[in-house]
């Protein structure tokens, strides 16, 4: 019954997802290509928060990407199929170098020093020039192209554009999703959980808490590599703390507890904010607003607003984990087996 | 050889001396007491022995290998680990995923295991699930393990936590206040249980202030008072011992008559 609940479902999001670009209009499409993009971020952000460590160095991870892919497709003339995973490793392994300080930090301390290294990073593209082109960043991104010829995989437009972001935005999804309830992911929450015991069972909580750094800004590279094909262009400026403060904002509102908490967040949000865009003045200041009624009123995010509706309680929503396999207790025998049973 | 061996262990918390050239040796099969007043360093002992602490001077044997500056993790690979004062759990979780999470140092799982999941990985985690259970059962508290721990009654989170040190297949275990704040049918439950542990080969070394359970289980008490080690030997004469008496248990004191 359940199954088939789902299935209906996801039927009816794939209708939905399908169909929108056809029905509104062309600027709207690419702010739905940007929601896509935006997607991924909060998840891979969303996944690192599991160790207990929210990182800020997560926008100028996808920079990362972002500027990896303008260099390996515009200068070096590598394909985007082979740059966009390759993008996604190169931020992997900028991530791996600053989580060997950054993993022994907690709280914080993980805070202040993401945000510092994430920063360190983003000055390295205004001051060096070379390569990555100072202030002025990089413009010559090439477009994807898959078959030549072929106008509807032709990817400099915004609805084709708009299913090869939905493509890899689904794949992403997945793979995190898979490792959100795997052990792995199951062992993360164990340290934001109490990291003093995870420690005394023999978890080694800094490789995990690297991983968990590792993974993230690698998909976080991905969302940028996306992001940087479609605005044709790469410049310091558009990975600053602004941008990471919008990914906080929706990622408090939404909440981290459950894989989706994050993604309904920015889902939310990024309509709020077209829907008052006659409002332009105002919108930093509702989306203060609602940061503040947010952290007074559902501390968890929208993930706690079930728990504050008396109709709704029993489905509160707690921290979800991996799947128990069904087991029953074998009984211990204790001496002579009595043959009654 | 001794089970656990510390030589002139001492630690400094600036000018403080918390810990003050304490030997100590625990041989394999003993279950060891380990009492003194509030703040005599017993708790710092337990974080120097398992690895959260490094100490200022001195050195700790396990197994006869020298473990003085290694990690939690490692020392919990070797067999020694330790349960926490007011019992640490991880209380999002329901009993049984405690459990699992502890087995972690005998998953045999590396990470790209873990992440394909595929027929051999999922037996494996089904092994592990039934260890966990039979972890709980064998502390008598198999029947809550879809509770989550943060709600369960203290007596049984202080059940888990034992169940939680068990799985990680320790030869040694060091209890910080196991029965801490526990009614006394309780008390006698867990400490039948901390002696069935030790019947099954492991070591045990507690920290405890309810003193009839310390005297009906141990078979040999530590006494330490402001970092120093003041006396050691059977109950009986750790209970006669004037300057136990004078620094812990208080004059005229029946604790001891049990």
């Amino acid at each position: 019954m359940r199954r088939a609940g789902h299935g209906v479902g996801l039927v009816i999001l794939a209708v939905i997802l399908g169909g929108l670009p056809f029905v509104v209009t062309k600027y709207q499409v690419d702010i739905l290509i940007t929601l896509l993009i935006n997607v991924i971020l909060v998840v891979s952000f969303r996944l690192i928060t599991t160790t207990g460590r929210w990182s800020l160095a997560h926008i100028p991870m996808m920079g990362a990407g972002a500027y990896a892919t303008a260099l390996m497709t515009g200068t070096l003339g590598i394909p985007f199929w082979v740059s966009l995973p390759l993008s996604g490793l190169v931020a992997a392994l900028v991530a791996l170098v600053m989580s060997y300080p950054l993993a022994r930090t907690k709280g914080f301390a993980f805070f202040i020093a993401s945000f510092a290294a994430g920063e360190a990073l983003r000055l390295c593209w205004t001051r060096f020039k070379i390569p990555f082109g100072g202030h002025k960043g990089l413009t010559d991104i090439s477009i994807p192209v898959l078959v030549p010829g072929v106008p509807a995989l032709d990817f400099s437009k915004a609805i084709p554009y708009y299913f090869l972001a939905l493509a890899v935005t689904i794949a992403c999804l997945a793979l995190m999703y898979r490792l959100d309830r795997s052990r792995i992911g199951d062992t993360w929450k164990a340290i934001e959980s109490h990291d003093d015991l995870a420690k005394s069972l023999g978890i080694n909580i800094t490789r995990y808490n690297m991983l968990a750094f590792v993974i993230g800004s690698a998909f976080a590279g991905i969302a940028g590599v996306m992001q940087a094909h479609r605005l044709w262009a790469v410049v310091p400026a558009q990975y600053g703390f602004v941008t990471t403060l919008y990914l906080l904002v929706w990622v408090v509102f939404g909440g981290t507890h459950t894989f989706f908490g994050a993604v309904i967040g920015v889902v939310i949000l990024t309509i709020l904010r077209e829907l008052l865009m006659p409002l332009f003045e105002w919108v930093p200041m509702i989306f203060g607003t609602i940061i503040i009624l947010t952290l007074i009123f559902l501390p968890s995010g929208l993930e706690g607003l079930p728990e504050r509706l008396s109709w709704l309680r029993k489905m509160k929503i707690r921290i979800s984990f991996g799947e128990v396999p069904e087991v029953q207790p074998e009984r211990i025998k204790q001496g002579a087996a009595s043959p009654a049973e | 050889m001794a089970m656990l061996e510390l030589r002139e262990l001492t630690k400094n918390f600036g000018h403080l001396v918390a810990v003050n050239g304490v030997d100590l040796s625990v041989e394999e099969g003993e279950i060891r007491g380990l009492i003194g007043p509030n703040g005599s360093g017993k708790t710092t002992m337990f974080n120097l022995i398992s690895g959260f602490l490094t100490p200022t001077r001195g050195r700790i044997f396990f197994r006869g290998e020298d473990i003085t500056n290694l990690p939690p993790h490692l020392v919990a690979k070797r067999g020694l680990v330790r349960t926490f004062q007011l019992t640490a759990l991880f209380r999002e979780m329901t009993a049984l995923q405690n459990v699992i999470m502890a087995c972690h140092l005998h998953t045999g799982l590396g990470l790209f295991q873990q992440y394909f999941r595929n027929a051999g990985t999922r037996l494996r985690e089904k092994e592990i699930a039934k260890k966990a259970l039979a972890l709980l059962d064998s502390m008598g508290i198999a029947d809550k393990r879809d509770e989550i721990t943060g709600d369960m009654p203290h007596g049984h989170q202080c059940a888990l936590g034992i169940a939680n040190a068990l799985a990680t297949e320790p030869k040694m275990i060091l209890l910080d206040e196991p029965v801490g704040g526990m009614n006394p049918t309780e008390t006698k439950e867990i400490m039948d249980r901390i002696k069935r542990v030790r019947d099954r080969g492991v070591t045990v070394l507690l920290v405890e202030h309810d003193m009839k359970a310390v005297m009906t289980t141990c078979e040999k008490v530590t006494c330490i008072n402001f970092g120093n080690k003041i006396a050691e030997g059977t109950p009986q004469e750790i209970c006669s011992h004037q300057d136990v008496i004078d620094a812990y248990l208080g004059g005229g004191t029946n604790a001891c008559s049990v």
